[in-house]
């Protein structure tokens, strides 16, 4: 049996009758990464010896009550973990080694979570293909001359190679549903305010979400209720009640009300992934559940708003990468203007700097109102459509992307391409709203994502019609062959 | 052409809450460098601010004493600049919704009061501070004080002279050490103060170029550079040359002001709503209990010492100007019969010595009690109230109770009549031209034999005893 392959729950159920340890389950995923990183390159840190220590301090312990006990995670290199280098897949953090816990990693370790490493990313999260990432670009595992996208390329493609066996992502504008649909697996953007962004590295803080990249909607929940719920040191957590997600994990959508906005289906999105997503709907009609055409007018200058939101709030949270305190500083410089001119330079990449000083001009005296204050109407506008929606709707249904996985380098010299390729998911976030992606189709050997969007704080009805959807389809059962 | 002088100022203040604004980091002066710091206040990658609700209702007492309105709804914005001292490379501070609005003090000039505005009052975040070394190619950072609260009060362009500026600070510090939300030191750093001056044609209604004044140490160097900037900048308009936009630095030793920046080169600080914080809410009843638990504040309690204690209005203005002082002051009242007695030696003995020792009224080493129990011999006669100016010296050196050191130093004083005239019939024997001048109606003669006889005595008889003796001896 490849232990790897396991899911969250089916090795949790193998622990806890001590038909297997938590140390084979950690070598099992380890060796895999031995075996396939090379193709996959998910990984910027591998911490084995931690790992496996960790792993025999749970089997010595024996407590196998949480669901997460020791079972291996790989975890985004965005979210701080104590001792565990944390670089952003940036070369000025590159040898940054946090002295504190995201509050994720905190929760997941006090569920006595193994965890195995760090995953490569677009560099600060800004990205669609993981190729921004400074170090190196990860493979997608359906086809390794493709991106796996972004920005959390490295979990997602670590979860579908079977190199972890769940992961943490975070979602700024797809982050985790983009990447998740490319390599086909589960990824879940909560609510904003659902998880405490504390610990995570700051890319635009009044869109980033902390989110779990599964092999199942099952997993999805058991990962959702070990890490939601305020925080204290959140002052944008939202402190309500956190429901047991996995009694959403309910076969049953009868009467259920969905929405599918014919603007995510229009120019653009390829005639596959319309099909895919055509069909998923057909399966939910058939299940009991109503679909119909809806509006959300205000879709198309979603993408452009986030375009002016986002780089504002990355150009004020990255100006602390200064080369004073931590990260790395430029070896010879004049004086203090030119020690910030030449880590700066150094250590940002082309993507970073062009948002940096995107949201610089859009700050800047004189522009405010025509930029941001315009973009900020935007996104309210934007929210607005979504609300009315769901005055009638429980849920709405849309492509992820509108592409399965592109070519690596197919697009690293379009920046306006590749900002493309999170239009179906960049709403959802101006919105601050929960949506998960899943399989629901291949197009040409490659995976589509279907993308089910709730209501605020309503993850528990994306999970259940997520969940439905898996039980009543085979999509979740295939593996990229490595 | 007659000019007049317009200046406003901006005062940043401390508050002295027991941790920082968004963190629970101690605000403690003085700690070893680099010790009240966590990720949260160091800057580190992910970590995030919680507002101090403590720094938010302090912000808000001073808004109220300083009779601000408070707004329903404010929030934070980042002001975006880089300096090795300010770990985020942006300071949380308000922008367009401050937590204090339209509020004024009254200060007294010429003996009328005049009312200056206060445009607004916000809540901000501190900077920490840069330590150069000498003859060393680099400085170093010291963050204990990054994140300390602060609020920053930024007057109407209603004052009209250097003095009222110094008057005005001088108020405001008052009113803020009242209501004890800071403590105003501005050798530490828990007050510092800007100024904005220009100058314009008496009558007109807009204002003239206006000049930043930085590096002010001290009250007195808020006035002095003021007086030295007045001056330049009338100069330059009297011989019709154009006051230039620009932030100058007040240099103590020369007296001069220096260019430090024009206006291009000002900061474009890219404000914008912080969106690691959520607005805050003020709650109506919040606001009104705080309202209710502020402290008689110095206007209302000089009026107070004028109406019920009788003292002149300078007098009551002093003592007042010191909440310190007036709780002492206040104390003795509570145990004596007559506040004017208490009032005279407040002003004259006791400012007299904390002026010349440089200390504060908290130093004072002996209590009320104890002052009032000296002002009580004066009044049975046991200690003259020359003697008494002795022994009040040394309650303050030593702290000792004042009926202590008459009896070590045997300071009682003499009142037995016999001894006195016994005393006094040798002073007329050895002084006969005194006498003899006072004889032929010269008064001032019998203070000269009243003065010999204290001299005889060292200070320690009764001198109206010592009067009476004498003039009958003469007559």
């Amino acid at each position: 049996m490849d232990l790897n392959r396991l899911t969250i729950h089916e090795a949790h159920e193998l622990l806890s009758k001590r038909e297997i340890s938590s140390v084979e389950l950690t070598k099992a995923v380890l060796h895999r990464i031995e075996e396939v990183e090379e193709k996959v390159r998910a990984y910027l840190t591998v911490d084995e010896d931690r790992a496996i220590e960790m792993s025999k301090k749970v089997d010595e312990e024996g407590d196998f009550s949480s669901p997460l006990s020791g079972i291996p995670v790989a975890i985004k290199d965005n979210i701080c973990t104590r001792d565990l280098k944390t670089t952003c897949a940036s070369r000025i953090l590159a040898n940054f080694v946090p002295p504190y816990d995201a509050t994720v990693s905190e929760r997941l370790k006090a569920k006595k979570a193994v965890i195995i490493g760090k995953t490569n990313m677009d560099e600060f999260a800004m990205g669609s293909s993981t190729e921004n990432s400074a170090f190196f670009a990860t493979r997608n595992p359906w086809d390794v001359d493709r991106v796996p996208g972004g920005s959390s390329g490295g979990s997602a493609a670590a979860v579908a190679a079977d190199e972890c066996i769940y992961a943490l992502g975070s979602d700024t504008g797809g982050s985790i549903r983009q990447p998740a649909s490319y390599c086909g697996v589960v990824g879940l953007k909560p609510t904003y305010g659902r998880v405490s962004r504390y610990g995570l590295v700051a890319y635009a803080s009044s869109l980033d979400q902390i989110g779990p990249l599964t092999k199942d909607v099952t997993d999805c929940a058991l990962v959702l209720n070990a890490i939601a719920g305020w925080d204290e040191r959140d002052s944008t957590s939202a402190n309500l009640p956190v429901p047991d997600f996995t009694k959403s994990l309910v076969e049953d959508v009868k009467g259920m009300k969905m929405g599918l906005p014919k603007e995510y289906l229009g120019e653009g999105v390829e005639p596959e992934v319309k099909e895919a997503i055509l069909s998923a709907a057909r399966v939910f009609e058939k299940l009991g559940a109503s679909v119909e055409e809806i509006s959300l007018p205000h879709t198309e200058y979603a993408l452009w708003a986030y375009y002016i939101i986002a780089p504002a709030e990355a150009s004020s949270n990255l100006a602390r990468y200064d080369g004073i305190r931590y990260g790395v500083r430029a070896k010879d410089y004049e004086d203090l203007l030119d020690l910030y001119k030449k880590t700066r330079s150094e250590g940002f990449g082309r993507e970073v700097k062009r948002r940096i000083m995107l949201g610089t001009y859009a700050l800047s005296s004189g522009y405010y109102d025509a930029y941001y204050l315009k973009a900020m109407k935007v996104r309210t506008l934007v929210k607005a459509d979504f609300d009315r929606a769901f005055e009638k709707y429980d849920l709405i249904i849309a492509p992820t992307a509108p592409t399965p996985a592109f070519k690596l380098g197919e697009k690293t010299g379009d920046p306006l391409k590749m900002y493309m390729s999170d239009v179906c998911t960049i709403p959802v976030n101006m919105a601050g709203l929960p949506a998960i992606s899943i399989p629901c189709g291949f197009s040409g050997g490659l995976p589509i994502g279907l993308q089910i969007i709730g209501k605020p704080f309503d993850e528990a009805t994306v999970l259940r019609a997520a969940y439905t959807f898996e039980r009543a389809t085979d999509f979740n059962s295939r593996k990229p062959a490595l | 052409m007659e000019f007049e002088t317009v200046i406003g100022l901006e005062v940043h203040v401390e508050l002295l809450t027991k941790s920082k604004v968004f963190c629970s980091c101690s605000t403690e002066f003085g700690g070893e460098v680099n010790t009240h710091c966590c990720p949260v206040c160091l800057g580190m990658p992910g970590v995030l601010p919680v507002l101090n609700k403590k720094a938010v209702e302090y912000a808000i007492k001073a808004a109220l004493a300083l009779n601000c309105e408070i707004p329903e709804f404010s929030k934070f914005d980042r002001k975006n600049y880089f300096y090795p001292d300010l770990p985020k490379a942006y300071q949380i501070s308000q922008y367009d919704l401050p937590l204090g609005r339209n509020g004024y003090i009254e200060i007294e000039v010429g003996g009328k009061t005049k009312r200056i505005g206060i445009n607004r009052i916000h809540l901000e975040e501190d900077a920490g501070k840069l330590v150069h070394e000498e003859g060393k190619p680099y400085s170093l950072v010291d963050l204990n004080r990054t994140g300390v609260p602060l609020i920053e009060i930024v007057s109407e362009p209603d004052i009209r002279t250097p003095e009222e500026a110094w008057l005005y600070l001088n108020k405001l510090k008052t009113i803020l050490q009242y209501i004890e939300v800071s403590d105003c030191k501005m050798e530490e750093g828990s007050l510092r103060c800007d100024t904005n001056i220009s100058i314009r044609p008496k009558g007109s209604d807009k204002f003239g170029t206006k000049v930043e004044l930085k590096n002010l140490g001290s009250f007195r160097a808020v006035r002095r550079s003021l007086e030295y900037e007045e001056k330049r900048q009338r100069e330059v308009l009297a011989s019709g040359g154009v006051v230039v936009q620009e932030t100058r630095r007040w240099d103590e030793a020369r007296g001069i002001t220096i260019p430090l920046r024009s206006k291009e080169e000002a900061h474009d600080y890219r404000y914008f709503p912080d969106p690691d914080l959520v607005p805050v809410v003020i709650d109506r009843e919040w606001v009104e209990r705080v309202k209710a638990e502020l402290p008689e504040l110095p206007d209302a309690r000089k009026k107070r010492y004028m109406e019920e204690y009788g003292l002149p209005n300078y007098d009551a203005g002093v003592i007042t100007a010191s909440k310190a002082l007036a709780d002492f002051f206040e104390k003795c009242v509570s145990a004596y019969h007559d506040p004017k007695t208490v009032s005279n030696w407040v002003m004259s003995e006791m400012l007299g010595i904390l002026n010349e020792t440089g200390k504060e009224v908290e130093d004072i080493p002996f209590t009320p009690e104890q002052f009032v129990k000296m002002l009580k011999m004066i009044d049975d006669g046991t200690i003259s109230g020359k003697i008494a100016k002795e022994v009040f010296r040394d309650m303050f050196d030593t702290g000792k109770d004042p009926e202590a050191i008459v009896k070590e130093k045997g300071l009682t004083q003499i009142s037995d009549e016999g001894e006195l005239e016994k005393i006094a019939r040798k002073v007329i024997e050895a002084n006969p031209k005194s006498v003899e001048d006072y004889k032929k109606g010269k008064e001032k003669a019998l203070g000269f034999l009243v003065g010999q006889v204290m001299k005889e005595t060292r200070g320690k008889a009764n001198p109206q005893l010592v009067n009476k003796i004498l003039k009958e001896l003469l007559s």
